[in-house]
């Protein structure tokens, strides 16, 4: 008897699924939709946000005021000739020579420089006297990235460009090594994983989580309101059906068609951005999967408590959106305040993208995820337990 | 197919509150196997909360209600193998196509496949839609959509059809066709029906008994010629008026008559009147001439259906702003008829 009654509670769950899924085949501008949103999110994150530090074509402006020592400019013109030697080859700067800090300022407001250099007055005076010459960066403090950005990259440049002074300086003392001497330090980057990781890797993870988990977090309350709405849920409901069907059926349903959408962003991220995936394909599903079910239950309370499509999905934009920015999917947790960085810890989304992140990214298996997966499948057995109670309420209101 | 004396559809004092308002309001009816029974009020009365109780939709706030009997609460998985329902809102799948549709409700109730197939081909022929059966039913025109709704409400073969303002929207021509489809199957087949209309043709013609509904409440409950014997069983008369200079003045003179029980205007020159007592056609006559009207022609009609709506409850079923407060000169009814809460 119960056999059977769990046999009819998925066989109709099956047949619920099955009919939304033809529903969707069949609404074209809704497919293609399902294909291009991830396209978008991809393209357009991966791109706003550069992979590594090359940037080209910064607008600098030039400033020299250096009034020389002893009739020569030596100094200055030999900072500049290798200035603009480095600058051919890697094209990171746009020279402008302009006549004063107060124009570059100008120039700044106007939205024509981007920063500045300096080369001050007693530049040779200085260098030429046994002191050290000083170089000025300008910066746009109206846009933190860029100044930023500037000012590495052009203290990288003028390190650089010091480094070689000095070994000309120390080559008499130390002929065989002059760098050793100069630089002590040999600093090397080395990754967890051979090859160089671009941003695309850092978020194609995220945003498949995302992706899979929103989708079930708001197509189930769309779904079922919207069949509320146009009378057809009464179809469902006047039948000998198990309210648990009908919401098993939507969530299958609706995982589905996340699916669908995480492995076309998969695909995307493979084949156009160059993603490699270094775990198991197999378990990046299965952490899909595992998300979703942790979302399910949320996607009911808020099924329960909305009336209309509308309203759920308003409220769906309101819950999604701090959650795609506070969960990691985008920026890394850990460049967010404490307190952010505590809520943060209460979305399943975090531990999603996480875990998916160190399978394709780390290539790590299920052991060393087994702290995410706990509070995955935990958040979801909670609120399922307590979103079926709710549902089954508002089904026989 | 003869109404039996056996009770199908049992109501005790059902209520129903949303919040403060009562859209049912305790009310307590019997329905007969093979009866059609009609639901009959304006909007808002309180009809399809009614029928949304009875189909297990809805939980009632107070009382009771059984089907085959069973009760709609405790045994609603029972009562749901019993019922069909068609509702306001067709209950179909736009990007389907009519067999989907008809599959998908079908494997609800656990029909063999093989007798659902054979069903489902029975039932498309029936509403004369079998070639259209593999088109998306978002293509097909209001009418066939309402078909393949009604159908789609047959495949268990309800004991109880549940209708709700089934005939809305449909061109006159569609409606006639869905009430010959539904005496058909009450007579064919025994399928008790319940309906509820604002449409007084609906129930005129389909329905053995008719329950007036109105603010929740039931206030008259007969068969059709019994509710008109209310009218014309007493001292009222329908009086159809046409005056070739009809101005507003002269209605709401008519109306303030005392003979006057109710009045409404059809066009620019024809008043409705529903009237009592002996002098009713010399006032309004009086009246009329007094404004200098010219009356073109004055009939006595048989009582409606509609006569017996505005009559009970003082104002049009259409919830016409056009109200006439009944108290005024109390209740009017005839012969033996008497309120039924």
């Amino acid at each position: 008897m119960i056999k059977m009654t769990i046999k009819t509670v998925f066989s109709h769950s099956f047949r619920i699924a099955k009919k939304d899924l033809t529903e969707l085949f069949r609404n074209r501008l809704g497919l293609i939709l399902l294909i291009v949103m991830p396209l978008f999110m991809m393209v357009m994150v991966g791109f706003i946000y550069p992979s590594n530090g090359t940037v080209t074509d910064l607008q600098i402006g030039l400033v020299n005021e250096d009034s020389g020592f002893q009739n020569s400019t030596l100094p200055s013109q030999g900072f500049l000739t290798g200035l603009y030697a480095i600058n051919n080859q890697t094209h990171m700067l746009v020279i402008t020579n302009v006549s004063s800090i107060a124009n570059i300022k100008d120039m700044v407001q106007r939205g024509d420089l981007e920063g500045g250099i300096v080369v001050p007055a007693n530049f040779s005076e200085s260098m030429m006297t046994g002191q050290q010459g000083t170089l000025i960066i300008v910066t746009d403090e109206s846009n933190p990235q860029i100044s930023a950005t500037i000012n590495a990259a052009l203290n990288g440049v003028f390190q650089g460009m010091g480094t070689v002074i000095a070994r000309q300086n120390v080559a008499p003392l130390n002929a065989t090594n002059s760098l050793a001497v100069v630089r002590p330090f040999n600093v090397q980057t080395q990754g967890v994983v051979s090859g160089s990781p671009s941003y695309f890797d850092f978020i194609a993870p995220g945003i498949m989580a995302m992706t899979v988990m929103m989708s079930v977090m708001t197509g189930l309350p769309v779904a079922i309101s919207q069949e509320k709405e146009i009378g057809t849920m009464d179809g469902m409901m006047v039948a000998p059906v198990n309210r648990l069907s009908i919401l098993l059926g939507k969530t299958m349903a609706q995982t589905g068609r996340g699916l669908i959408q995480g492995v076309i962003i998969l695909a995307l991220a493979i084949g156009i951005f160059g993603v490699a995936i270094q775990g198991s394909i197999l378990l990046v599903f299965a952490l899909l999967l595992l998300g979703v079910f942790s979302f399910v239950g949320l996607g009911i309370v808020i099924t329960s408590f909305t009336k209309d499509q509308e309203t759920a999905q308003m409220l769906m934009m309101t819950l999604m959106f701090p959650m795609m920015f506070l969960s990691g999917v985008f920026f890394p947790i850990q460049q967010m305040p404490w307190y952010m960085q505590d809520i943060s810890k209460f979305l399943p989304l975090t531990y999603a993208a996480d875990a998916l992140r160190k399978v394709m990214v780390l290539g790590a298996g299920i052991s060393q995820i087994s702290t995410e997966l706990i509070i995955l499948i935990g958040f979801g057995v909670v609120m399922i337990a307590i979103a079926l109670p709710v549902f089954r309420r508002m089904m026989t209101r | 197919m003869t109404i039996s004396y056996e009770s199908i559809i049992e109501v005790k004092n059902l209520t129903k509150n949303f919040g403060k308002f009562t859209a049912v309001d305790d009310i307590s009816f019997d329905v007969k196997k093979g009866e059609i029974f009609g639901l009959l009020g304006p909007n808002g009365a309180g009809k399809s909360t009614t029928l949304r109780m009875l189909s297990t939709l809805s939980r009632p706030t107070k009382g009771t209600a059984s089907i085959g009997g069973f009760d709609t609460v405790k045994n609603d998985m029972d009562v749901r193998k019993l019922i069909g329902i068609v509702s306001e809102k067709m209950i179909i799948y736009n990007r389907l196509t009519a067999k989907e549709n008809l599959w998908f409700f079908g494997s609800l109730f656990n029909i063999p496949k093989e007798t659902l197939t054979k069903r489902i081909d029975e039932l498309l022929e029936l509403v004369q839609l079998t070639k259209w059966k593999n088109a998306q039913v978002g293509t097909f025109s209001t009418g066939m959509r309402q078909r393949i709704n009604v159908i789609r409400a047959l495949l268990n073969m309800p004991q109880v059809l549940f209708l709700d303002e089934p005939t809305l929207g449909l061109d006159p021509q569609s409606s006639v066709e869905i009430r010959d489809f539904i005496k058909k199957l009450n007579q064919e087949r025994g399928t008790t029906v319940i309906i509820t209309t604002h449409m007084m043709v609906d129930a005129d013609l389909l329905c053995d008994r008719i329950a007036i509904v109105d603010h929740g409440k039931i206030i008259a409950l007969d068969t059709s010629t019994n509710l008109k014997k209310i009218i014309s069983g007493a001292d009222t008369m329908i009086i159809k008026l046409e005056i070739a200079n009809l101005t507003p003045d002269m209605t709401a003179a008519i109306k303030a008559l005392e003979c006057v029980d109710a009045a409404t205007q059809e066009n620019s020159m024809q008043l409705h009147v529903i009237v009592h007592g002996e002098e009713a056609f010399d006032s309004i006559v009086d009246t009329v001439r007094k404004k200098n009207g010219k009356i073109t022609s004055m009939a006595n009609l048989q009582p409606s259906l509609e006569d017996v709506f505005l009559h009970i409850t003082g104002h049009e079923v259409r919830d016409s702003a056009d109200q006439k407060i009944p108290m005024e000169h109390g209740p009017k009814f005839g012969g033996s008829q008497r309120r039924i809460r």
